[in-house]
């Protein structure tokens, strides 16, 4: 079966810039599919290289096996939310999320009839002859929705949807696409810029950096063994260990990766039992957050690490800023990382 | 410092907080005086002159004595509607600010949508300049400056004449009623005069109202499927009403009161601006002006009744 969109070799030029370097991809029918990076790496511009609304400097992008060069946006089966919702102010919301049908030539009532099912699926009966102008947030979001689901395209495409929205809404959003997204069976091609939002939606995630993939894998593979220093930092905010202290505490030249999660406070010292890899630093910072605290650590060689300490009660702590602590952890858990 | 001038500049000093923390305490009245004098100018020397103009229309003049009669009556309406000459100008007047605005809108529109949607900065630089470079000339030396360039004797002509087009201005002059003798002395040729000095008052609030429309709207409306026309015509147009519709109030407006431009340029025929002009001055029928004045005053409403209804407003 054919990839519902793949890149070969895709690059996008401004000028002297390269925005989208060489970038090679191919996302399954049905995927929930997310594209992870820092702002200016490449992942809105791809998202737009799908849409239609940049073209490839080089390389080419293909939409369900076919070569959609040049293609304008009107012609593919793709459709997106935007990160504004971009809803039509002169329009009710019923006629923004009909605008799809109208442009089609479907009539009047059946498009209406439609639109207020589509409505009813983003669980906003009721609210058709609103104006876009008195919606809130997170109720433009699910218009916006509504308004790219009613052709029932191939894929959808999200650019940062809940980056507007509070916490609570966020998170409750999420759940909401990654259901809808099971019980629609489109593929979703979500932007993010929130590595939680990434791991907890997407099937894959492609993690971006300056252009190009840094790693493509499941949130699970990314977490877990990230290729490089950026993944392990970007990803779950590992440790990454380099130089000197790497090639100490490993014994091997290169630098490698720790969860803050994987590693103790309180080594002994003597725990000199095999594959625990220790290392004395002083405490520098603590953050609480309730049902963990967050350690920051600098060893001598003014390395700093995060230290992630679960506060179960059972232990309780005695150390603050200033003290002197011994971390370790198990070689087993140290992640070997790629040379960039 | 003597324990006098200490004293006094604190008292000084405490004399100007007492007077700030006042204004500070009631900022509403604080807000009242600093809005007294735009709304003094506003109340009296604007919103009075009008009601006084208005008042006058419903004066009458006494024909022996010709002077003005205080006393309310309908009379100076009568004959204003009455006379079917007054009817023509109103009606005359009317047409070339239809017509004026018409071609002003449709001139207006690719080049303010070019403006803001497709130049480059430079060039966007360059043609806000060069709309607004003709309103920093003199509004007499343009129009005597036209009716040069339209006379027979003119470069238009001349243009045209050179490059074998003069039956086509020929057959324009022969077109009963807007033509004449020469562009320069018929009603074409004021329509061309009246549309070259407004329509920078047209472009300027069309390109800016074209300017706000968010690229990703007009994205989203090509991602769900509308060709570049219908996201123009769904999309564009409606967002850039209200731009429209403040240029064409300048337009429309302008064009009904206007008395310099059918005096220099144009047929005989006199327009509403004329004969204000001309019954305040020579005739000395004040009542008369008045209610010619009071005419455009109702139209524009109308007009701009009109537009709300059409939704002109609605994107605001």
């Amino acid at each position: 079966m054919a990839a519902a969109i793949e890149f070969q070799q895709v690059s996008r030029r401004f000028g002297s810039v390269k925005a989208v370097d060489e970038v090679s991809l191919a996302i399954a029918p049905g995927e929930f599919f997310a594209l992870l990076g820092p702002s200016g790496s490449g992942k809105t511009t791809c998202l737009r290289l799908i849409a239609g609304f940049e073209q490839p400097s080089s390389g080419h992008v293909l939409l369900d096996g076919a070569d959609v060069t040049g293609v304008p946006p009107y012609e593919r089966n793709v459709n997106t939310v935007f990160q504004d919702y971009a809803l039509f102010p002169h329009m009710s919301v019923v006629d923004n999320v009909a605008y799809g049908l109208r442009v089609r030539g479907v009539a009047g009532d059946e498009r209406r009839k439609r639109a207020e099912e589509m409505l009813a699926l983003v669980q906003l009966e009721g609210l058709g002859e609103r104006s876009p102008l008195q919606l809130s947030g997170g109720q433009k979001q699910r218009v916006a929705l509504a308004r790219a689901l009613i052709n029932r395209p191939a894929v959808l495409l999200l650019d940062e949807p809940l980056g507007a929205l509070d916490l609570k809404l966020r998170e409750a959003m999420q759940i909401e696409l990654k259901n809808l997204q099971r019980q629609l069976k489109i593929t979703f091609v979500y932007v993010t810029h929130d590595q939680g939002e990434a791991l907890s939606m997407a099937d894959r995630v492609a993690v971006f950096d300056r252009g190009r993939i840094e790693q493509l894998d499941t949130p699970r593979g990314l977490y877990m063994r990230p290729r490089t220093a950026f993944v392990a930092r970007f990803v779950g905010g590992a440790n990454v260990i380099e130089g000197d202290l790497a090639h100490r505490l490993s014994g091997a030249a290169r630098a490698f990766a720790i969860r803050a999660e994987s590693m103790a406070l309180d080594g002994t010292g003597n725990t000199a039992g095999d594959g625990v890899v220790s290392c004395a630093a002083t405490v520098i910072d603590v953050q609480y957050h309730g049902a963990s605290s967050r350690w920051q650590v600098r060893t001598d060689d003014g390395s700093i690490l995060a230290v992630v300490r679960p506060e179960s009660g059972s232990s309780p702590v005695n150390y603050t800023i200033g003290s002197k602590v011994l971390v370790s952890w198990t070689a087993g858990q140290m992640v070997a990382l790629e040379d960039t | 410092m003597t324990s006098a001038a200490i004293a006094a500049g604190t008292t000084r000093g405490s004399l100007r907080r007492e007077v700030s923390s006042f204004f500070y305490r009631r900022n509403t009245f604080y807000l009242l005086l600093l809005l007294l004098p735009p709304l003094l100018w506003l109340g009296t020397v604007y919103l009075g002159s009008l009601f006084a103009l208005l008042l006058q229309s419903f004066y009458a003049i006494d024909e022996f004595t010709a002077t003005v009669v205080p006393k309310v009556t309908l009379a100076t309406y009568r004959q204003l509607f009455s006379q079917p000459a007054n009817v023509d100008i109103i009606l005359r007047t009317l047409g070339m600010a239809v017509a004026v605005t018409i071609a002003s809108a449709v001139i207006a529109f690719p080049l303010a949508n070019y403006m803001a949607r497709y130049a480059s900065p430079r060039m966007k630089a360059f043609l806000y300049v060069g709309v607004m470079l003709p309103m920093w000339t003199s509004y007499l030396v343009k129009v005597y400056a036209w009716r040069l360039i339209l006379a027979k004797q003119g470069i238009l002509n001349w243009i045209l004449t050179t490059i074998g087009l003069d039956p086509l201005l020929e057959a324009a002059l022969a077109t009963p009623v807007i033509g004449g003798p020469s562009l320069a002395s018929s009603y074409l040729g004021m329509f061309i005069v009246f549309v070259y000095m407004w329509l920078p008052f047209m472009i300027l609030p069309l390109a800016a109202s074209l300017e706000r429309v968010p690229q990703s709207m007009i994205q989203a409306s090509a991602d769900l499927g509308a060709r570049p026309g219908q996201t123009f015509r769904t999309v564009i147009v409606p967002l850039a009403l209200p731009g429209l519709a403040a240029g064409s109030i300048f337009t429309f407006s302008l064009t009904l009161g206007d008395y310099i431009i059918p005096s220099v340029v144009g047929a005989p025929g006199y327009f509403i601006g004329m004969m204000v002009y001309q019954q305040q001055g020579t005739a000395g029928n004040i009542p008369l002006a008045a209610a010619f004045s009071v005419v455009p005053i109702i139209l524009i409403a109308i007009y701009l009744t009109l537009a709300r209804r059409l939704g002109a407003f609605d994107a605001l």
